[in-house]
């Protein structure tokens, strides 16, 4: 890391893109050519961490993604057991405020009717979401450094322990949630409109009987870019953020002009940041309720 | 591969995606003055989609100049 001697700019920038993955251990025997070893670990290099495969499992993001929203569970929970009706505490005002605005959301952009999962599933995809982005302000060194001093402790090579701080910088993380999302927009076009409503759907629109096999292509490709383009929108934003605040962080090595430049950078890039870290969290919040509410609408 | 096709492909990334943005976000700032004059009492309806739309325009380009400073520092640099 920034003690390493031999560092440049673009192994700096690799080493913090680069997910703590656990799986199968790979090595390379001949130039080009991985064979597993049947031993299971971590990944030394980014290579191997490419060629675990399927079974990998990126141990930093769980970690990080499964914390907050723990954290954000036992918030809710305390709140909830020490409420009040009479003069609220802070922090029982700060639970409310966030569940009256996802409340007034889902009431403006959902009208499928009586269904008690759309508020619950909006405040927790916003406040989670929020939280993974949140991870994106912490200075990119810090616990990636933590970690790696952590890990040296039990005898692994500090510079080869990856540690991605961003949860939401991790397609599969997105990718996940979106799926979620897409799960139960089918569940819901099944349940409400019947699998015959929800397949004429698919192949009798927007052009009639006559164009079915037309209609069937445009339709399902529009299914299918709603979950893509929702998992994608997220972790692309969060991906270019992370990236320009470790492009900032290469600069604190070069001089110190540099380095105090870098310095009213990161402070505005971060004041920037904290817009697009909510409203990213809110837009994935409001598109997953106006997906669902299209899977309860009739056409 | 010749490095400065990199630089150049970097440079068409933030530029076209900026485009766009720009055209985007002057056509949605343009109309959202025009129906919060029309419509003064609508403004707090009207600023809470703006953004929701604001959010949708800025991903695109957002995400072509993290690929592109990908490309710049980490691939070619």
């Amino acid at each position: 890391m920034a003690s390493e001697s031999s560092i440049t700019t673009s192994s700096y920038i690799k080493h913090h893109l680069q997910n703590l993955t656990f799986g199968e251990k790979q090595v390379e025997t001949s130039p080009g050519i991985w064979t597993p070893t049947g031993d299971w670990g971590f990944a030394t290099t980014s290579e191997e961490a490419a060629k675990m495969g399927f079974w990998a499992i990126n141990v930093d993001t769980m970690l990080l993604s499964i914390i907050l929203g723990v954290l954000m569970m036992w918030f809710f929970r305390s709140v909830a057991k020490t409420i009040s009706t009479g003069v609220p505490s802070p922090v029982q005002n700060f639970a409310e405020m966030m569940i009256e605005f996802v409340n007034d959301t889902v009431r403006g952009s959902f009208s499928g009717g009586k269904n008690d999962l759309v508020a619950p599933l909006a405040l927790t995809i916003f406040v989670w979401v929020f939280l993974m982005n949140l991870m994106d302000l912490i200075p990119v060194d810090i616990l990636p450094l933590a970690v790696a001093q952590g890990a040296a402790l039990f005898g692994a090579d500090p510079h080869h322990v990856f540690f991605k701080v961003v949860p939401s910088t991790d397609p599969n993380a997105t990718m996940g949630m979106a799926l979620v999302v897409f799960g139960l927009m089918l569940y819901y076009s099944f349940k409400i409109k019947g699998a015959g409503g929800f397949l004429g759907e698919l192949a009798f629109e927007p052009f009639g009987k006559m164009a079915l096999p037309i209609n069937l292509v445009l339709e399902t490709v529009t299914l299918l870019a709603k979950p893509f383009s929702l998992g994608l929108r997220l972790f692309g934003n969060m991906y270019a953020g992370e990236m320009v605040f470790i492009l900032i962080a290469t600069m604190y090595g070069a001089s110190l002009f540099m380095g105090s430049l870098a310095g009213v950078l990161q402070i505005g890039w971060a004041i920037f940041h904290i817009l697009i870290i909510t409203l990213q969290a809110f837009i994935f919040m409001v598109l997953t309720v106006v997906y669902i509410d299209m899977a309860h609408q009739h056409h | 591969m010749d490095m400065g096709l990199v630089y150049v492909a970097g440079a068409l990334m933030i530029g076209l995606g900026a485009l766009g943005a720009a055209i985007g976000v002057g056509l949605l700032g343009g109309r959202f003055l025009e129906a919060a004059a029309r419509q003064p009492e609508l403004v707090p309806m009207l600023r809470t989609n703006f953004f929701l739309v604001a959010g949708l325009v800025d991903a695109v380009p957002m995400i072509a100049v993290g690929l592109a400073m990908y490309v710049l520092f980490a691939v070619a640099g």
